[in-house]
């Protein structure tokens, strides 16, 4: 039995008396690990789950099951804990028909991946090293997604992602190279490794720099983990409504050098193009030139707001605690030349520009293990990684050690306090 | 075909390949969450996977296969998989693989469980969370929220050199909190912590949590922290609860103390460890009062277990004996390399997922104190609990941690209420202040232990006690 048809057995077993939503998704991973210059791990899973939602009776319930030669008793053990659910007032009702705006980004020949592509990655990642440790992975992922409701909305899409993340060390110093792409043909190990070889050794014997408020110039890897605070704290509606969220819709929160935009249909995005609750995922512009404009919505956020919002597409398992959550935000790029590979630590030419254009800073390859003090701040602490540099009169000059942050990601982009963006945007793995 | 034939068709495969070692688990979990927000019950999510994954070493190259489908045939397959997995690995090779010597046992093992958490009505389940947090906003909390979790997972363990193990492992746990919203940021109180309470027990832990009697005051303390005054900031002495002692715990020595860490196999993600297996035994990781124990045999606490998911049965050792550095979490494969003779600390987060180095039980061993007398030693101080945010370095060296409340104290007694108290250190210096410990442990469960790629979230277990430790920078706010 193909997606499409368990999908409908299941509505059908769901019966007409309820309201009922069903997600069958079909997903591949493969993941090859290394470190010490060796793949130490290497894994592959492929699995196919229902999730299966129910409505009715003013009482709302969810299931999950890998389980799909059981679908007949799970689907009964659902519709029977339906009369034992608790009561859910606030439901928002199923999503209406509507077509998505595109079917996914889908790679046959990453789907297809097999573990001597992922290998031969390693293999040259290792080798370009030129004898540096290396530690890291390569990663292939397909996943193909049925959705269908008693209302009537059925969907399909499918979505495949490609990632290689890896870091070169020396005695005193690693060196990043990250990217990701809808196709595994994009990712080169040899130019990673390389990349990540020569930031190690441009990084090799950092100085200790005290403590202080310094310009930085964050490379795209640092740039990533900014967006997902700003994604899952900022931009969800449910942590508006809640007033956690730091954001005023209309106020100029911004520095006018930032535009965010969630577009998952963007031709490098990796992520499904609809949500778990079978709605189109729409292109929503956040901030306009220095302006916060849009939240994203589930049904559940969109029915509360009123005032004619509609879900954007963001729901999430889960949503109804954790809100819906920007899956593709974009920090838009400026206009520049295209980058090229430079000497030295820069990411590119584009990074390069910007550590130009400062007098005196650091270079952040990358930021770790950050964590929230205050959402409604977004004040933040975590450290830098991964290669951290000083920057005298527009040249990196110094190579220093990582530094503890403390810092509100909002006011770091507050008017004023933007500098410049670099012309290229950079498609990153997420976890 | 019982799941000890699905598991042991693929091993079979695997070895007929032309792996040398295979290993395979079959899985089956039911797991069951809810939360509740101002009376309402908000999300109720059931859930049941079932599958088997498995591990195959052709040379020195490690290949591992999972699949949702517990046909001979699709066990067979999997086998194969990780077999051809394995080979690929050889591509990019390491060092010969050894593994530690472990008896192969027959045997079986359940969790103890009162209560079975899953025959609970889920009326009663609602019930008491809405009452609870219904307390929590009629005492004045903008959003009072609460969660309970529940995991029932069988596994069937099978190698190639004639493990067959089964375990029943119930799990169980609890939490409300209260947020209050101020004009410029929130206030959060927690009850028992933020996520709650956890244990490899039945639904008798969440009886004797007794949510709803502690909603009102958390509430309460919430709105008082929006006006309270701010941590002060410089050096001083700390006192921390035995909850914050638990992340304390689990951030600067569990993960430290995992041996791939020190190894370096997970350098460019979680990272890598101060620690140097060559000190291993002499290293003074903190003060004498510090005896940290890796223990998955206690009763009841959220990180223990039977068997490893190598197979290894569950046996307690020290970490830390009288501040010294003694002992690793640690696998067989891992423990070869580094020349230990012990492991038992490997786990996998479900059927799909591969077997790594996991905590299970890390904990401070008592101390001789209340934490009445460590206040009342104390001229001038802190006193926090309840963790907020944490965040640490790669080596596990550098932190900074935020609790949810804190206390001044002068001359020996609890003084103002404190807002947004957080404490930075190095680990062996900080640890090396510890003068005083309580006597009085609680064995917190953590559900939420990120680690690997692909991800996992592992369950630990941090029996831990106040302590009181000297010269400790206060009040970071960046």
């Amino acid at each position: 039995m193909n997606e499409t048809d368990l999908a409908e057995r299941i509505l059908k077993l769901a019966g007409d008396g309820v309201e009922a939503e069903v997600v069958v998704e079909r997903s591949a991973l493969s993941l090859t690990r290394f470190a010490n210059s060796y793949i130490h791990q290497n894994v592959a899973d492929e699995t196919m789950a229902v999730r299966l939602r129910l409505h009715g009776g003013g009482r709302t319930t969810t299931a999950t099951t890998t389980v799909v030669g059981g679908v007949e008793d799970f689907v009964r053990r659902t519709v029977a804990g339906l009369a034992l659910a608790p009561a859910d007032p606030a439901w928002p009702g199923l999503a209406p028909p509507a077509a998505p705006r595109f079917g996914g980004n889908f790679d046959e020949a990453t789907a297809a991946a097999a573990p001597d592509d992922r290998a031969a990655r390693v293999r040259a990642f290792v080798d370009r090293a030129a004898g540096l440790e290396v530690a890291g992975y390569c990663r292939t992922s397909a996943t193909r997604v049925v959705y269908a409701n008693s209302a009537g909305q059925h969907v399909t899409g499918g979505r495949t992602g490609a990632a290689m993340d890896g870091i070169a060390r020396t005695g005193t110093s690693d060196g990043l190279a990250r990217l990701a792409s809808v196709r595994i043909a994009d990712l080169d190990g040899a130019v990673l490794g390389a990349r990540a070889a020569a930031k190690a050794r441009a990084g090799a014997d950092p100085v200790e720099l005290p403590p202080g408020r310094y310009e930085v110039v964050l490379e795209p890897t640092a740039v990533a983990d900014v967006l997902s605070m700003l994604a899952m704290y900022g931009f969800n509606a449910k942590m508006v409504q809640d007033r956690q969220s730091f954001l005023e819709l209309g106020a100029a929160q911004f520095d006018p050098a930032v535009t965010l935009v969630e577009d998952s249909a963007a031709a490098d995005s990796t992520v499904l193009p609809f949500d778990v609750e079978g709605t189109p995922r729409q292109r929503v512009v956040l901030v306009d030139a220095g302006v916060s404009r849009a939240v994203v919505h589930d049904r559940r956020t969109a029915a509360k707001a009123g005032d004619g919002a509609v879900s954007t597409g963001h729901a999430i398992p889960g949503g109804a605690s954790f809100g819906a959550i920007p899956a593709s935000l974009r920090l838009l790029a400026h206009d520049g030349p295209a980058p090229v590979e430079v000497d030295g630590p820069a990411a590119d030419s584009g990074v390069a520009a910007l550590v130009a254009g400062v007098e005196r800073g650091l270079l952040v390859t990358d930021n770790h293990y950050t964590r929230v003090l205050d959402p409604r701040t977004l004040v933040v602490t975590g450290l830098t990684r991964n290669g951290v540099w000083l920057i005298e009169d527009g040249v990196v000059t110094t190579p220093v050690r990582n530094f503890r942050f403390t810092q509100s990601y909002p006011q770091a982009l507050a008017p004023g306090a933007v500098l410049g963006v670099g012309p290229r945007a950079v498609e990153l793995p997420g976890p | 075909m019982t799941h000890f034939d699905v598991a042991g068709a693929a091993v079979e495969a695997a070895l007929a390949a032309g792996a040398r070692y295979a290993d395979a688990r079959v899985m089956h979990r039911r797991s069951e969450s809810m939360t509740a927000r101002n009376g309402a019950i908000e999300d109720l999510s059931q859930a049941e996977d079932a599958g088997v994954g498995v591990r195959a070493l052709v040379g020195s190259s490690w290949g591992f296969f999972a699949l949702p489908d517990l046909g001979r045939d699709a066990a067979r397959r999997a086998g194969e998989r990780a077999t051809a997995i394995a080979r690929a690995s050889a591509s990019v090779p390491g060092p010969p693989v050894d593994l530690v010597e472990i008896e192969a046992r027959t045997d079986s093992w359940a969790s103890a469980c009162e209560v079975d958490p899953l025959g609970v009505a889920l009326s009663t389940k609602g019930d008491l969370l809405t009452a609870a947090t219904a307390e929590a906003h009629k005492g004045g909390a903008d959003i009072a929220e609460g969660l309970y979790q529940i995991w029932d997972t069988r596994k069937w363990f099978v190698s190639s050199q004639g493990h067959r193990i089964d375990q029943h492992i119930r799990e169980s746990g609890a939490g409300i909190s209260a947020t209050v919203i101020g004009d410029g940021e929130t206030q959060r109180r927690s009850y028992p912590s933020y996520r709650g309470q956890y244990g490899t027990r039945g639904w008798e832990l969440v009886d004797e949590l007794d949510l709803t009697a502690h909603a009102a005051r958390i509430a309460d303390e919430a709105r008082a922290l929006l006006s309270a005054p701010l941590c002060p900031a410089g050096e001083t002495t700390l006192i921390l609860g035995s909850e914050q002692m638990a992340l304390q715990i689990h951030e600067s020595v569990g993960h430290a103390i995992e041996l791939d860490r020190i190894l370096g196999w997970e350098a460019a993600f979680a990272g890598t460890s101060w620690l140097d297996l060559a000190q291993l035994g002499r290293l003074r990781y903190g003060s004498e009062l510090m005896n940290i124990t890796i223990d998955p045999t206690i009763p009841g606490a959220l990180g223990s277990f039977g068997y490893d998911d190598e197979g290894t049965p569950a046996q307690a050792r020290h970490a830390v004996r009288d501040g010294i550095w003694v002992g690793t979490l640690a696998g067989r494969e891992s423990a070869a390399v580094a020349g230990l003779d012990y492991a038992g600390s490997v786990r996998a987060d479900g059927w799909a997922r591969l077997p790594m180095v996991r905590m299970t039980n890390v904990g401070l061993a008592p101390g001789p104190h209340t934490l009445e007398e460590m206040i009342a030693e104390t001229a001038d101080g802190v006193l926090m609990d309840l963790n907020r945010s944490w965040s640490i370095d790669d080596k596990r060296l550098n932190f900074q941690f935020g609790c949810e409340i804190g206390w001044e104290i002068k001359d020996g007694r609890l003084g103002r209420m404190l807002r947004n108290p957080t404490y930075t250190g190095i680990g062996p210096k900080f640890w090396g202040s510890m003068d005083m410990l309580s006597s009085e442990v609680v064995s917190w469960g953590t559900p939420n232990c990120g680690k690997g790629q692909p991800g996992q979230i592992g369950h630990t277990g941090h029996p831990a006690a106040a302590a009181r430790f000297q010269n400790v920078r206060v009040g970071v706010r960046g």
